[in-house]
């Protein structure tokens, strides 16, 4: 079966404006949340290069560690530390909606799968933290 | 009963006459009741018969008559004027689709996306009608049934931004209603959804801005199913790499 289709040279085609991400809360938190992974990807490279001078021996090590005394790497660490935090509350909230969680035969609202992960995520950081200080 | 007045700006375009979309406002006086389709269907039977949009059930079944109002994607069978406090109303096209003529819009390029991921049950042998009905659980119709009150508004792909940077993308809908024949216990067919949902215009073209089930007028949630076809594809093509003779 053939379909009518309208002729092409007629229609108008709309185009997206380059501030669409400005036009709506949501847009505009998307796009946070998609700028945070160049944050996220910056820091890994920080921490591959952190471990690559870890085999370079103690000195280079010490070395390397001693720059992020700097305001400079300071202030990169807490940005990267917010980024990672949403970054990581959206994914939460995606898994949540991913991974519906049944108690029974009901379906619990997602915000609980939300906060059942905040929760493992925060006992898994204090552990490690707690590791550290005892160490 | 009283009436008050609004103005409806409302966009027009005139195919063969007009190289952009241009801006009509009409003055409408309506009573606590009307929707914006009322309002519309005022203006063509009373003010301006040139006035082109679609519409059928007026009762938000049938999914046609779908616009942006004031910037935000609506059925205006079930848009209020009373719920707007300005003076003013925008009516425009849905957004991110070719506009054939005012209000309306070319979904040929969606029913194709439609076509493409099967969205029927596909079996790989019949039953005789003679053996009875496919019989399911109440636990496997939960699987798929939120899933099953898609109207083919278009709503959903006017709120993607996606879709409309991406034209290509199968979205929302398309893909909401192949996870629902996926998850269908009778539906044999998720292989034959497997090119359609897994290429690169499918569901992985999905950055999950949720938009889409924000402004769903049945509550089908396709951002969700999006997200759980990602999942599936996932698995499958895990299983395909580790396991390869084991695929259906």
């Amino acid at each position: 079966m053939t379909r009518n289709r309208p002729d092409p040279s007629l229609l108008f085609h709309p185009r997206m404006p380059g501030n669409w991400w400005l036009r709506k809360r949501t847009y505009f938190l998307f796009i946070v949340r998609e700028f945070t992974s160049v944050f996220i990807a910056a820091y890994l490279i920080v921490f591959l290069v952190q471990l690559y001078q870890l085999g370079n021996g103690p000195g280079a090590y010490q070395a390397f560690m001693g720059q992020f005394a700097s305001p400079g790497w300071i202030g990169f660490h807490a940005v990267a530390l917010a980024f990672a935090i949403y970054h990581s509350l959206t994914w939460f909230y995606t898994t949540s909606i991913v991974i519906p969680l049944r108690i029974g035969a009901m379906v619990a609202p997602r915000y609980v799968f939300t906060l059942l992960n905040v929760a493992v995520w925060l006992a898994v950081s204090a552990a490690i933290l707690a590791i550290y200080l005892i160490w | 009963m009283s009436e008050r007045t609004v103005s409806l700006k409302v966009t027009r375009y005139r195919p063969g006459q007009d190289s952009t979309p241009t801006a009509q406002s009409y003055e409408v006086a309506y009573p606590d009741d009307w929707v914006v389709l009322d309002a519309l269907n005022f203006i063509k039977d009373h003010v301006d018969g040139t006035l082109s949009f679609r519409w059928s059930c007026r009762m938000g079944v049938c999914g046609s008559c779908g616009m942006m109002v004031n910037g935000e994607p609506r059925l205006t069978c079930s848009a209020f004027l009373r719920e707007f406090d300005s003076q003013e109303i925008r009516i425009e096209p849905l957004a991110h689709f070719p506009v054939i003529r005012d209000l309306v819009i070319d979904m040929s390029g969606f029913l194709d996306k439609l076509k493409s991921v099967s969205p029927w049950i596909i079996r790989d042998t019949e039953k005789d009608p003679s053996e009875g009905e496919y019989l399911q659980s109440p636990k496997q119709l939960d699987a798929y049934h939120p899933f099953t009150a898609c109207i083919n508004c278009l709503l959903c792909y006017s709120a993607c931004p996606i879709f409309g940077l991406e034209t290509d993308f199968i979205g929302p809908a398309a893909l909401a209603l192949a996870h629902r024949y996926n998850e269908d216990s009778r539906d044999q067919g998720s292989a034959a959804r497997w090119n359609a949902i897994n290429d690169h215009n499918g569901a992985w073209q999905c950055t999950f801005v949720g938009e889409c089930s924000v402004v769903c007028p049945k509550s089908v949630d396709p951002a969700a199913a999006i997200q759980r076809l990602k999942v599936d594809t996932a698995k499958q093509w895990v299983r395909s790499v580790l396991l390869p003779w084991g695929q259906k």
